[in-house]
């Protein structure tokens, strides 16, 4: 296995149960993901589905692990122009209860190497895991636009 | 958010956040190469930057992996400088409406 390319952790006045509904339910992520609805039926190999706030598909994703409230993850393949040959890569979501918060890691790793995922990641992750924070401790989600791939 | 402004309050923790930055994932040994400072000094920085979640740390079997966490700058970052610039823009937006009025009834 190759080193993780991305490790991005951020603690949650919550609990583990919430956070992760959060990052599994389709109108909590548009409140926090600036509009972007996530869609799966939740079983592992399964399809798992992006949807920009115009309502198009923008993900075609694989889910690889589902184990809540604790585990997270699934293949990242955005459908966007631009990314036509990038392999999939993976993102994996992991809860832990720390005090009276949860400590939520994310890795972003198994990125094509010289592919634009790595760049294109890299400024993202940070506003969607702040958001989902202010989200879950304040009720108000961040209004920080993530850059678009069109 | 003290944690953070304090790990920061020094360039060689800030030193070792850009050696993370340019290369990702580096052991304890790898980020003491070529640096003046002792492996027991590193060590102590890096446990600070841990404590204010700056650096994360994966396990890899028996090597512990160092990454730049920068959630914590960014939740910095939208707490003054998104709430100005969110400010800014209702400015925009009243000067807008009030301009617009002003037409109106001219």
């Amino acid at each position: 296995m190759d080193k993780p390319k991305f490790v991005y952790v951020t603690y949650i006045r919550s609990t583990r149960e919430k956070v992760f509904q959060a990052l599994t339910d389709g109108d909590a992520t548009r409140a926090y993901w600036f509009g972007y609805r996530i869609e799966s039926d939740w079983t592992v190999g399964g399809p798992l589905r992006f949807y920009n706030p115009e309502g198009q598909l923008v993900h075609d994703d694989r889910l690889l692990a589902y184990d809540p409230p604790a585990t997270l993850s699934y293949a990242w393949k955005p459908l966007q122009k631009g990314f036509e040959g990038e392999t999939e890569s993976r993102v994996t979501f992991t809860l832990e209860q720390a005090g009276d918060q949860v400590k939520l890691t994310m890795v972003h790793d198994e990125m094509m190497p010289g592919g634009k995922m790595l760049g294109a990641v890299s400024g993202g992750w940070p506003a969607v895991l702040s958001s989902l924070k202010s989200l879950l401790e304040t009720g108000t989600a961040l209004e920080r636009q993530i850059p678009r791939h069109e | 958010m003290d944690d953070v402004f304090k790990a920061l309050a020094d360039a060689s923790r800030r030193q070792l956040l850009d050696r993370l930055f340019d290369r990702p994932g580096q052991t304890l040994g790898e980020l003491c190469q070529g640096l003046e400072m002792s492996r027991q000094a590193v060590s102590k920085h890096l446990a600070i930057l841990e404590a204010a979640n700056l650096v994360a740390a994966v396990k890899r079997g028996r090597e512990k992996l160092h990454y730049l966490n920068p959630v914590p700058i960014h939740e910095i970052a939208d707490r003054w400088v998104g709430k100005y610039q969110r400010a800014a823009l209702d400015g925009l937006a009243a000067l807008k409406s009030e301009l617009e009025k002003d037409e109106d009834n001219g």
